[in-house]
């Protein structure tokens, strides 16, 4: 029995009824339930999908789904002083030209033979991300910083032998709970057990001395962030590397890379794993799936042996003089054996991987450089006229990169009232931090970066000194 | 298959591109960063003077300086260099489901009230993402059966991977995680799920088929007991098989106590016609980028939409988008929720384009895209059994569904040209290379390709007729298949440096380090 058909669909060529029959007729059967017989009668579904309506036609679906979207208010129609691991850097146009093409956007996985160009790509990332972070060794990336940070902190636990990791208390809720997932139930025997390392009240750097008491023999890692969630600079790396290795634990850094023109590469204070996101590095936010995850380290067996992630090598072909590259160690990864590999590896985040290779390139070193020093003056400018808003306290204001904590308690409102009210100014005011951080009061996260112009930040004073006095 | 088949002549481009960080002039700028307003300047003064002494950068990063229509060039010959899912007949590439990606989809996936949201506006000012991702959720219920999905998950291994945390979180609820150690999985599933069983701190079972290819049920019963915390399996198995019996497999881990979990990777030949549900599972995932169209962007950022059973969704990640009848919301407090299993909200962009694909179709639409797949895949089975060379395994007279495992054994044998060197010289004919098996090869020399709704006739005719063609050149001139690919970008690789600590490199510094030496 052919069945009836309503439409012939425009991505299915072989929804042509007579295309259909004689494939059929090919195959030797009549009808296509025939090739289901082996699904048993009892696991069948019985009835039609009850699904919406669909827009068969292009024209009616962009306009349904636009319809939808439309709802949404952008950070581009809006003035966005959000961050807290996301955030708005302005995205090159050759980034999206590149991310468009269609060789990148549907190629999968495979070998280099009919994907040299992204291989090469995924190396040019690599070794973009190594001189920043200045290491040897740099993964094809995860999916976010904190899944990176979750596999960096399993692999000092292999390393080691131990099952501890040590986490400044300034760390994104976020991506704590991230890592947390990473390192297992607390019922589960070999879980790694995470234990917070307090702060300065005043700086926001890490208490050396606790770091010091709780640090043992148990202990696998010490990771810390450059910066720092709550946007300071931890100036003590090279203190907590050295206190790290004292131990035999490894230092791991989490580092956001569009600062590394202006602050030192972390290998330089002693880090032995870097992990971080490369979202800033000319990936749009898009509602948080712009996340991008790699992992660095020096190039050592130890730690190679110890990499979930895919890792490119650059080699040679029969051809003299010709680059090829593929799959280094792949025999550590769960694709070659499974359960018997470390942790595991799947799809990532390959398109954001070449649009990182574009962005750094288009930077280069002056670029880098440039645009940290405008992100930390703009940052210190807007801290500046905030702080000068009767009853509004910036905290932890002296070594600023892009994010600064704003605290409100002097104002007789909280976080969320000033938000709200911000968003009748069109601003999207700073992440409410008073649920994560009580410590610090109503306080909110605000980011400002080379999106923000002189007279974004002044709109978002006079907005707040308006806001605040009502 | 009636006529001949003309065989494209192709040549790879080649651009002997070189490395970026080979390029370019020292002084050269791809782009220029917004200068700090004088106002701003005066007011703050330098940058320096906010970054301690130990922190200040030393020396600049050795990356490349390159103007840019020079990077431009560059990358144009990296993205020519690799053939992508639309260049090509890509249906060789098994469990990828490499379907085509519609350009309107995209496009909404890059217009502003997409890419321009932060994840943490204010509820009101981005209903319109909740909204696609409440409506999508409910479209995932209906196509599995499940009560919940959450988007959390970022690719199909993270999805099974929040399965093995969910998996442990129910039993520790119930005070027998110590007891449930033990999590059971089948050699033709994803490696992921062995391996994602195994991060979660779960010991790993895996089944190995029968003389039918379907997982060892015997076995199963044998090794169900008080330890088992769950199943993570596949069906139809990447050998194409659909296992009848999954029902009462899925019950023998019910009856001692364990979970059930579906991975639903290769769920393009039965939208519509079976669902988790039925089957008796307690939570399932498809992926995004495979069965519901969204680019696979040279490997990410993908999607696994994970779904459980009413009973399970208080242990989903949070948060998890609700509908009060007027708004949507984020849900955050949820005591029981495993918590987090990546920072925001998943990649909603990809939810987007899934949820637009849906809607393209509708009911009739993804039936029409299993049924098809199906069709197709039975077709090229046809056609490429009639391969010299070519054999297929297990489940004799049984039918595949979307995909089919098949075994060069009897080529390799008679020519010594086994899958890799065939792979290898399907470059030539301007073909993707396919897929072969995941590890192990249970199937000595296998090859999967999965044709789904995309393929035309005459694209599985097409691919049907290059495997033909290299066939006979191995019956005839082996050493053409051997040496391959001729016409492909590059030549035949030196894989010996990727293994060897002295000479592999993954960045650039460490290779000039290593040449220098």
């Amino acid at each position: 029995m052919t069945k009836e058909k309503t439409f012939i669909h425009p991505y299915i060529p072989n929804s042509v009824p007579e295309i259909n029959e004689a494939m059929l007729k090919e195959i030797g059967v009549t009808d296509v339930e025939t090739l289901y017989q082996e699904i048993p009668e009892k696991l069948r579904f019985k009835r039609k999908l009850n699904l919406p309506k669909p827009f068969l036609a292009e024209c009616e679906l962009r306009k349904h789904v636009m319809s939808i979207l439309s709802k949404n208010k952008t950070c581009e129609e809006n003035l966005n002083f959000l961050g807290g691991g996301c955030w708005q850097h302005y995205v090159p146009a050759v980034c999206d030209e590149i991310n468009q093409r269609s060789e990148f956007l549907t190629s999968y996985t495979n070998t280099t033979y009919a994907n040299l160009g992204k291989f090469q790509a995924f190396f040019e990332f690599q070794s973009q991300i190594g001189e920043l972070v200045g290491m040897d060794v740099v993964s094809v990336p995860t999916y976010s910083w904190g899944t990176a940070a979750g596999n960096a902190i399993r692999m000092a636990s292999r390393i080691t032998g131990r099952n501890e990791v040590l986490v400044p208390k300034t760390i994104s809720p976020a991506r704590l709970a991230t890592i947390r997932t990473f390192c297992q139930l607390v019922t589960t025997p070999g879980h790694i057990d995470i234990r917070l390392i307090g702060y300065d009240s005043k700086t926001g750097l890490l208490k050396l001395q606790e770091l010091k008491d709780k640090i043992s023999s148990k202990t696998a890692a010490v990771y810390i962030e450059n910066p720092s969630y709550l946007g300071f600079i931890e100036s003590q790396g090279e203190k907590i590397s050295s206190i790290a290795h004292a131990n035999g634990a490894v230092s791991i850094v989490g580092v956001d890379p569009i600062s590394l023109g202006v602050l030192s590469a972390p290998a330089d204070y002693g880090a032995d794993i870097v992990v971080g996101t490369a979202q800033s590095l000319g990936i749009h936010m898009s509602c948080g799936g712009g996340t991008i995850g790699f992992i660095a380290s020096r190039d050592e067996e130890e730690y190679v042996a110890e990499y979930p992630s895919y890792l490119i090598s650059i080699t040679d072909t029969t051809e003299k003089g010709e680059y090829g590259f593929g799959q280094c160690a792949f025999e550590r990864t769960s694709m070659a054996v499974r359960d018997k590999g470390k942790d595991w590896v799947g799809t990532g985040t390959g398109l954001w991987t070449i649009t990182a290779a574009v962005y750094m390139a288009l930077m280069g070193p002056n670029g880098f450089k440039e645009i940290g020093q405008t992100i930390i003056q703009k940052s210190h400018y807007a801290i500046k006229l905030l702080a000068e808003i009767k009853g509004v306290k910036v905290l932890f204001p002296l070594n600023v990169f892009k994010e600064f904590v704003v605290n409100f308690d002097e104002t007789g409102k909280s976080a969320s009232e000033v938000n709200k009210a911000l968003l009748n100014h069109n601003i999207f005011g700073g992440k409410d931090i008073s649920k994560g951080f009580p410590e610090l009061g109503n306080s909110a996260l605000y980011c400002v970066t080379e999106v923000h112009s002189q007279e974004d930040i002044q709109k978002l004073a006079d907005a707040l000194k308006e806001v605040l006095i009502k | 298959m009636k006529g001949e088949v003309n065989l494209r002549r192709y040549q790879a481009p080649v651009w002997s591109e070189p490395l970026i960080m080979e390029m370019g002039h020292k002084g050269e700028r791809g782009i220029l960063i917004p200068e700090t307003e004088e106002e701003v300047q005066a007011a703050v003064g330098g940058a320096e003077s906010y970054i301690p002494a130990e922190m200040r950068r030393k020396e600049l990063p050795k990356l490349p300086e390159l103007s840019q229509p020079q990077i431009v060039r560059h990358y144009e010959h990296l993205a020519q260099e690799t053939l992508g899912m639309e260049e090509n007949i890509d249906l060789g590439e098994g469990t990828c489901t490499m379907k085509y990606s519609s350009k309107v989809n995209e496009m909404l996936a890059r217009t502003p009230q997409m890419t321009e949201i932060h994840p943490y506006q204010d509820e009101d000012t981005m209903q319109g993402i909740l909204e696609i991702m409440y409506k999508f959720d409910l479209i995932c219920r209906e196509i599995s059966g499940m009560d919940q999905f959450t988007f959390q998950p970022a690719a199909g291994s993270h999805a099974t991977y929040t399965n093995a945390c969910l998996v442990g979180a129910y039993h520790a609820a119930r005070g027998e995680l110590a007891q449930r150690d033990e999590i059971i999985t089948t050699i033709f599933s994803h490696p992921c799920n062995a391996a994602t069983a195994n991060a979660a701190g779960f010991k790993v079972i895996t089944l190995m088929p029968d003389e039918n290819g379907y997982p060892d049920f015997e076995a199963l019963k044998t090794v169900c007991s008080q330890h088992t915390a769950g199943l993570m399996i596949t069906n139809p198995e990447d050998t194409g098989i659909y296992n009848p019996r999954i029902r009462e497999y899925v019950a023998t881990v019910h009856d001692v106590g364990g979970l059930c979990f579906y991975d639903q990777a290769n769920a393009n030949g039965i939208l519509g016609i079976t669902r988790a549900r039925e089957a008796g599972f307690d939570a399932c995932h498809f992926n995004l980028h495979k069965t519901f169209s969204s680019p696979h962007g040279s490997s990410g950022p993908g999607g696994g939409a994970y779904g459980v059973r009413e009973e399970l969704a208080k242990f989903l990640p949070t948060p998890v988008v609700t509908f009060d009848g007027k708004k949507y919301h984020l849900d955050y407090d949820r005591p029981d929720s495993i918590g987090k299993v990546s920072e925001f909200l998943g990649n909603v962009g990809v939810v987007l384009r899934a949820y637009s694909w849906v809607m393209s179709m509708g009911a009739e639409g993804l039936l029409e895209t299993a049924q098809v797949s199906v069709i197709n895949n039975n077709y090229l089975v046809k056609l490429l059994l009639a391969i010299p060379g070519v054999v297929r395994y297990y489940a004799e007279g049984k039918l595949r569904l979307e995909q089919t495992r098949y075994s060069w054994e009897k080529l390799e044998k008679d020519t010594g040209c086994g899958t890799e060197d065939v792979r290898r010289r399907m470059m030539d004919f301007g073909l993707q290379a396919y897929f072969m098996s995941h590890y192990p090869w249970v199937v000595p020399e296998p090859f999967t390709p999965e044709p789904c709704e995309t393929y035309s006739k005459e694209d599985c005719e097409y691919w049907a007729a290059v495997l033909r063609q290299i066939s006979k050149e191995a019956y005839t001139n082996p050493e053409i298949v051997k040496t391959a690919p001729h016409n492909s970008t590059i030549h035949k690789v030196n894989l010996a440096p990727l293994d060897d600590p002295k000479r592999w490199a993954m960045t650039w510094r460490a290779y000039l380090k290593k040449r220098s030496k």
